[in-house]
């Protein structure tokens, strides 16, 4: 691990260098893998947050009862070493080619492989139009909050607002997706990542407003899996 | 106990398979519903890996890690097609 950056007062960026990486696609994740003194091994998924041809990040949020991101958000500090499997993944990916429109769902820190396309798709001068829907519980909690700033965002927050908050203020629902994601006409390409009950309620959202389910790409996330 | 997807599973199903897997066409045994293995239903809180079929929720893999060797029963799948690796 080379660096940190504290993103919100639970959620850490690391950057990593890892001997041989191979490059990675906007999307895929590493596996971080720790074995304690006894042998007992806990390993955990999370999603890589830079574009491919930079050096791989990760963004790791702090889960309380957590067996791998205690570690890697609060004791692991630069020149630390850790082992890591990667990169992994060839379903929820995008490359310049593979075009759009592209639609956007993060919940949470689902956000983290969506920074990951759009700064491939910056890097890439790619023409596509991409616009993320990106909930979160509230305005502090939100990751990548002045580098998003660059981007079409439209932001949720669920659980509390700040004063004179004109955005949306509740869970992504049908209503909602319809207000803000790019018509079914235009053959959008959607990805969706977060909590498995966002997930599943942002995909179903899209294949009602008749979104093609092949081209909805998801990826859920929970206390076992990983981030 | 929430599923996640084949996603999660990524790493493991690369050390087993030996390549990306999640790309892999799988038909379930049961409704015959085709598609990625990252679309399916998988549960990780066990002492295995569980896999599920999204549509019927049929039990389509399960892998267990028995001294150090990896056991995949894949018995609940028809078919499973293997894709072209990405990253080779």
């Amino acid at each position: 691990m080379t660096a940190v950056v504290d993103e919100t007062p639970r959620v850490r960026t690391l950057e990593l260098e890892i001997p041989d990486w191979p490059g990675h696609v906007a999307g895929q994740h590493v596996d971080v893998r720790l074995t304690a003194e006894d042998g007992y091994r806990a390993e955990r998924a999370y999603s890589l947050a830079s574009a491919p041809g930079e050096p791989p990040v990760i963004t790791v949020e702090r889960l309380e009862d957590g067996e791998v991101s205690p570690y890697l958000t609060q004791d692991v500090r630069p020149g630390d070493a850790f082992e890591v499997r990667g990169p992994i993944g060839g379903y929820f990916v995008w490359r310049a080619h593979d075009g759009g429109p592209l639609f956007l769902a993060a919940g949470g820190s689902g956000v983290a492989p969506m920074r990951a396309i759009l700064r491939h798709r910056r890097n890439s001068m790619s023409d596509v139009r991409a616009r993320l829907l990106y909930s979160s519980r509230t305005l502090e909690e939100v990751i990548y909050r002045a580098e998003l700033e660059g981007e079409e965002v439209i932001h949720t927050l669920t659980r509390a607002q700040p004063p004179g908050w004109t955005g949306y203020a509740r869970r992504v629902d049908a209503d909602l997706l319809r207000e803000v994601a790019w018509p079914a006409d235009d053959g959008p390409l959607a990805f969706v990542c977060g909590p498995t009950s966002f997930v599943e309620s942002v995909a179903a959202g899209l294949v009602e407003l008749g979104y093609a389910p092949g081209r909805i790409k998801t990826e859920r996330f929970g206390p076992t899996g990983g981030r | 106990m929430e599923a996640l997807d084949g996603n999660a599973i990524g790493g493991m199903l690369n050390e087993v398979f030996g390549g990306e897997m999640t790309m892999a066409q799988a038909e379930c045994g049961r409704c015959g519903a085709r598609g990625p293995l990252a679309e399916c239903e998988v549960y990780l809180g066990g002492p295995g890996v569980v896999v599920r079929c999204h549509v019927c929720h049929h039990i389509v893999m399960v892998l267990v890690e028995v001294r150090e060797m990896m056991c995949v029963d894949l018995g609940g799948l028809s078919e499973l097609q293997l894709p072209a690796f990405v990253n080779d």
